[in-house]
């Protein structure tokens, strides 16, 4: 990473704004403070962020609106800070094209974990396609359609593999019932969140070493899914 | 419904009848000839097998009438006891039907079906009590003679010369689930009546006498087993109808019968009845009021009114119409309704009269399409009811319009000394025709009686005082004979026509004044807010559209009733017991129905679209008067008017109240994620700053280091205290509402044990869920906490290295999963308060807690519809224990099992 990435913090309460830029720039950011919804566009339009950390519960609005514009013109991982445990939330907020998010209180070691992560895959969405890729025992091709564990090929349904492979392509990005039943099922399915949770069981069986204490394949609750690696 | 499918109206109602007859008792008749064929004693024959077979019996009421072999088969029989009844100065003893159902018994004996109650009883009649039992789901035996079925009432009569008044309406014994007849011969009854085995010797002399004669009995015999006959061969069409043997499928056509105030409509009624049955039809009676009706006698108009009430109860719509053409109402009524054949009596003694056609003639002439039946009129020989006019009534009639004739007489005069000076100037004809122009004026104002007299009187004074030779009533011209006959005809024809015009504005106007009522009282009622408000406009109304004084009685919300809504004007003295009754049976009680009618009250049950909703309770002045039909109709319309007003009422009541709890609902999740936000952002600033303290030049050192990460770890201790206690608040606030979604257990675990990896890693756990674990219906993040706490707890107290077992089992309708532990194990007799708030195994520990986690476990465990519990493993170490419905989960269809090679999209 030749450039250093800049990070726009869009936060109201001044004592978690500057803690939050302190560990970014700790991380070699640049970060860029704003704390109201306007002010947060104007800073997104003018500094080119590489990405936004964002708290939901502005003065001037809802930061789920605010993810909302910012969808429209650009494609820039989106972590979400919120205080509010109600799911909805989280869930429109993901909806609304956030990619992660993060519940208060958090500390400094989360947050930076996660903003890695996001700006990892950025960078690599923007440099050459990987197409393979290795996680825990596991070995999976897209390019050629290979699952393969300890070496021995497993056999997906097609349903299985296309849950695996967007799984694979938003890596450490929350993805809720919804996205998942829209990508994989088509949106007329929408509603039927049970489809995706039964799919999803039977894929950990295959692919987890202990489904019930999954590593790669991450429950959200009330949420979605989280894939890491 | 010639393709030979079942019309799906039919089935419906076939189906809903047999629903209805499920819930019911059901009605076994012992059915004979006459008395002493021996149905009481074939009905406790049959009672004893039924004992036999383990049924609870119980007699109701059996008359013995001092038969030994009868007498011989109650004995050991449940008796029960008799109600004392008085009656005037005498104390009757009575079938006690309020003892019989608080008794229920599987099957009871009512004797004698046709009985007729002692005034006081619940129902006129004792099948009426039958009735009740039966829709309370109890079974009745009952017996009966031929003779008291209603429509072979007079042709027994007619037979035997004895007309019994005891009666009991056809479709009693056609709904009755099995007839037994009790068949004897003739010469074999005799014989026994010889023997004094039927009545006491004494009575059996007279009754040989006079009903058990042979021929009589010979009849009677033949009639009771043709209407068994009838009765099997109509079992045998709704046997067909229900297995659908043949595609045999009648039209639903429908029977019309006319009644007239003239004698015999009843006969005209038990015809019409018999007719109907017999094509298994639905049948209507009316009665046309027409101009030339409108003098009836009382008691012709109470004939009228008991005749119409016979066709309801024999199981008829009635209907009293008004019109100025008796026939073409009648028609318009056979169409509106598709009525196809039409019954009427026979007119007869009038064919004197010249252009005369009947009744019958005329309808089938205007209407060439319907079927005409002729019934005759005349009653059986044994009992002509007179009914003359009486003498009241008459007289009644005469003090009506005595004034009326002799003003029709003063217009004479007037006409007379008018044309008197003018007879010299003018022509003769236009004299008549002054004359002509005072019947007229007699007619439009006193009606026809006086104009008829006015016509007369006219044509007599015209002849007297101008005719020549004049001041004699001798004509000397003979032209002037035609002259009094137009006249007479001209004046009477206009006296008829301007009548019976009259009459027709008199009854649009009294249709319009009980629409215009009706249309006020909607009107108000529609902008009323209280049951207060819509108790004083029903008083209100009823005080002018029926002369009543009304009252209402709300049901509360367990259909209780207590009293009536108090209204300015007073309310009549109610028996909350019938308002009850009524209620519950959701029938009108009171005076003028069939029971209770010695009440002066009348009690209708408010019927409203979602449920009834009261009593409508009214003290009519001339109860009589709320047996028209059509006074009946716009009571009923009145009472439903009332009911959708109470229940747009309650429902108003039930909206607000839901806005408000929506509005509390609303400020109390607002209020909670206010403190929620104001608690935790501090918080949240707290561990982030105690963090930074690492990033900040130069390093901290390795005491301050030390600080930083304890104020860290007690801040997220704080914050999970702040967790629950916010948790609990919510969910006792009834805020919390679940996001039940059908899930895999497996799930929830997963993410539980992995937002807890810190916390376990000094313990094992084990994870044992069976493979075909169906989804649940749950709340994620809330069953993920519940997980969580049992998991905490499990961990916080066992020792290092103890493991921890998540399992699930299912059951007959739950899951149940348990958490459990080789620990220590819960405090013996404690395992139920720890569920408790602020409880906790131990006091004062230094196991760190304020002692919500297994309460906020409760809370949700019993919003989700199971249980959780608590106890010590025999092998040591606690287990907690919870369940969660089965439920119908919904079925995934995993169907895409081709192999992955052939199919993925790219």
């Amino acid at each position: 990473m030749t450039k250093q990435p800049i990070v726009l913090v869009v936060e109201d309460e001044p004592k978690i704004r500057h803690f939050v830029k302190l560990s970014l720039e700790s991380e070699g950011c640049q970060v860029f403070e704003a704390e109201t919804i306007k002010r947060a566009s104007i800073e997104a339009g003018t500094r080119k962020p590489d990405m936004v950390v964002l708290d939901l519960g502005l003065p001037d609005g809802d930061g789920v609106d605010f993810i909302r514009d910012l969808r429209t013109w650009s494609d820039i991982p989106v972590l979400v800070l919120s205080a509010r445990t109600a799911e909805q939330d989280k869930v429109a907020a993901l909806d609304a094209g956030a990619d992660d998010y993060l519940v208060k209180p958090f500390g400094t070691d989360e947050l930076l974990a996660r903003v890695r992560a996001q700006l990892r895959r950025r960078s690599r969405l923007s440099g050459s396609v990987a197409t393979a890729f290795e996680f825990g025992d596991l070995h999976v091709d897209l390019a050629r359609r290979i699952v393969e564990r300890s070496g021995e090929a497993v056999h997906l349904t097609p349903i299985e593999y296309r849950i695996l492979a967007y799984l694979i392509s938003n890596a450490n990005s929350v993805l809720t019932h919804r996205q998942l039943l829209k990508n994989i099922w088509g949106p007329s399915h929408a509603e039927d969140s049970h489809y995706v949770r039964v799919y999803m069981t039977h894929l950990r069986k295959k692919i987890e070493a202990d489904p019930s204490r999954p590593k790669h394949i991450l429950t959200e609750s009330g949420v979605g899914y989280r894939f890491v690696m | 419904m010639s393709d030979g499918r079942p019309d799906p109206d039919q089935l419906l109602s076939r189906i809903q009848e047999e629903e209805a007859r499920a819930a019911r008792g059901k009605l076994k008749i012992f059915f004979g000839a006459s008395a002493g064929v021996g149905k009481t004693y074939a009905m406790l024959s049959a009672a004893r097998q039924a004992i036999e077979a383990g049924k609870d019996v119980v007699v109701g009421i059996v008359e013995t009438h001092g038969r030994k072999e009868t007498e011989a088969l109650v004995a050991g029989l449940e008796v029960l006891p008799r109600k004392d009844v008085a009656y005037r100065d005498k104390v009757l003893t009575e079938f006690d039907i309020d003892g019989a159902l608080a008794r229920k018994p599987e099957l009871i004996l009512i004797d004698e079906l046709a009985h007729s109650n002692v005034q006081g009883s619940r129902h006129p009649k004792r099948w009426q009590d039958v009735e009740e039992l039966l829709s309370s789901g109890i079974d009745v035996y009952s017996t009966m003679n031929v003779q008291h079925l209603e429509t072979l009432n007079d042709v027994v009569g007619g037979i035997t010369g004895i007309r019994v008044w005891e009666t009991v309406p056809d479709h009693v014994f056609d709904a009755a689930d099995e007839v037994v007849l009790v068949d004897l011969p003739p010469d074999e009854l005799l014989q026994r009546l010889k023997e004094g085995k039927v009545y006491l010797p004494h009575q059996a002399e007279r009754a040989i006498q006079n009903f058990f004669r042979k021929g009589n009995l010979i009849a009677l015999r033949e009639l009771s087993l043709r209407r068994t006959a009838d009765r099997v061969d109509s079992q045998m069409l709704e046997y067909r109808r229900n297995k659908l043997v043949s595609p045999v499928w009648q039209t639903r056509e429908s029977l019309l019968a006319c009644i007239g105030p003239g004698e015999g409509s009843e006969r005209i009624i038990r015809s019409a009845a018999r007719i109907a049955a017999k094509l298994d039809v639905p049948w209507h009676v009316i009665y046309v009021e027409t101009a030339e009706l409108r003098h009836l006698s009382g008691a012709q108009r109470q004939r009228i009114l008991k005749s119409l009430k016979l066709a309801q109860d024999t199981g008829a719509e009635t209907a009293s119409l008004s019109g100025s053409e008796a026939v073409q109402t009648v028609i318009d009524y056979a169409r509106d309704h598709n009525l196809s054949k039409i019954v009427v009596g026979r007119d007869h003694g009038r064919s004197w009269r010249l252009f005369y056609r009947s009744f019958a003639d005329r309808i089938g002439k205007a209407a060439p399409d319907l079927d005409v039946i002729q019934v005759a009129r005349k009653e059986g020989a044994g009992d002509r009811q007179r009914d003359e006019p009486t003498d009241e009534s008459l007289f009644d009639q005469l003090k009506a319009t005595w004034q009326s004739f002799a003003m029709s007489a003063l217009l004479c005069v007037v006409a007379t000394l008018i044309a008197m000076p003018l007879h010299t100037v003018f022509d003769l004809a236009n004299i008549a025709m002054l004359f002509l122009l005072a019947v007229v004026l007699a007619a439009v104002r006193y009606g026809l009686g006086p104009a008829v007299a006015a016509a007369f009187l006219n044509v007599a004074a015209f002849d007297f005082f101008f005719v020549p030779p004049r001041f004699s009533f001798a004509v000397s011209d003979v032209q002037y004979l035609l002259t009094f006959i137009v006249m007479l005809v001209v004046g009477l024809t206009t006296a008829k026509l301007t009548a019976g015009l009259k009459f027709q504005a008199r009854v649009a106007s009294r249709r319009e004044q009980r629409v215009r009522a009706l249309y006020e009282m909607s009107r108000d009622l529609s902008g009323a807010l209280l049951p207060e408000q819509i108790a004083e406009i029903s008083q209100r109304f009823a005080a002018t559209g029926f002369e009543a004084r009304a009252a209402i009685v709300l049901a509360d919300d367990n259909d209780r009733l207590h009293e009536a809504i108090a209204v300015p004007g007073g309310v009549p003295a109610i028996d909350i017991g019938i308002c009850q009754w009524a209620f519950d049976h959701n029938a009108e009680a009171g005076c003028g129905t069939d029971t209770l009618a010695g009440s002066s009250l009348l009690y209708l049950p408010l019927k409203a679209p979602m449920r009834s909703r009261g009593v409508l309770v009214l003290e009519p002045r001339h109860p009589r008067r709320l047996l028209a039909p059509e006074q009946r109709r716009l009571l009923d319309t009145f009472a439903r008017l009332i009911a959708i007003s109470l229940e747009r009422v309650h429902y108003v009541n039930v909206a607000q109240s839901t806005t408000v709890q929506m509005e509390s609902e609303r400020l109390r999740n607002s209020l909670l994620s206010a403190i929620s936000h104001d608690l935790r952002t501090p918080l949240t600033a707290l561990v982030g700053l105690a963090d930074s303290m690492f990033l900040t030049q130069p390093r901290p050192t390795q005491q301050q280091a030390a600080i930083a990460d304890s104020i860290r770890e007690e801040v997220l201790r704080m914050s999970a205290q702040v967790n629950n206690l916010l948790d609990m608040a919510r969910l006792q606030a009834g805020a919390v509402k679940l996001n039940r979604q059908w899930q895999p257990l497996e799930e929830v675990v997963g993410s539980a044990l992995k937002g807890m990896e810190s916390v376990l890693a000094s313990h094992r756990v084990i994870v044992k869920l069976p493979e075909d674990l169906p989804l649940l219906e749950f709340d994620a993040v809330l069953m993920e906490r519940v997980l969580a706490n049992l998991v905490d707890n499990a961990v916080k107290y066992t020792p290092p290295d103890s493991s921890i077992e998540i399992s699930a089992m299912p059951t007959d309708q739950y899951i149940e999963i348990s958490v459990e532990d080789n620990g220590p194990g819960l405090p013996p007799g404690r395992e139920e308060a720890i569920f408790n708030k602020f409880e906790r195994g131990q006091k004062e520990s230094i196991t760190p807690g304020v002692g919500l986690g297994l309460a906020i476990c409760r809370a949700i465990i019993e919003a989700h519809g199971g249980m959780i519990r608590a106890e010590n493993r025999s092998e040591g170490g606690a287990r907690f224990v919870f369940t969660l419905p089965q439920g119908n989960p919904p079925v995934v269809d995993a169907n895409d099992e081709d192999p992955m090679a052939e199919e993925a999209r790219p």
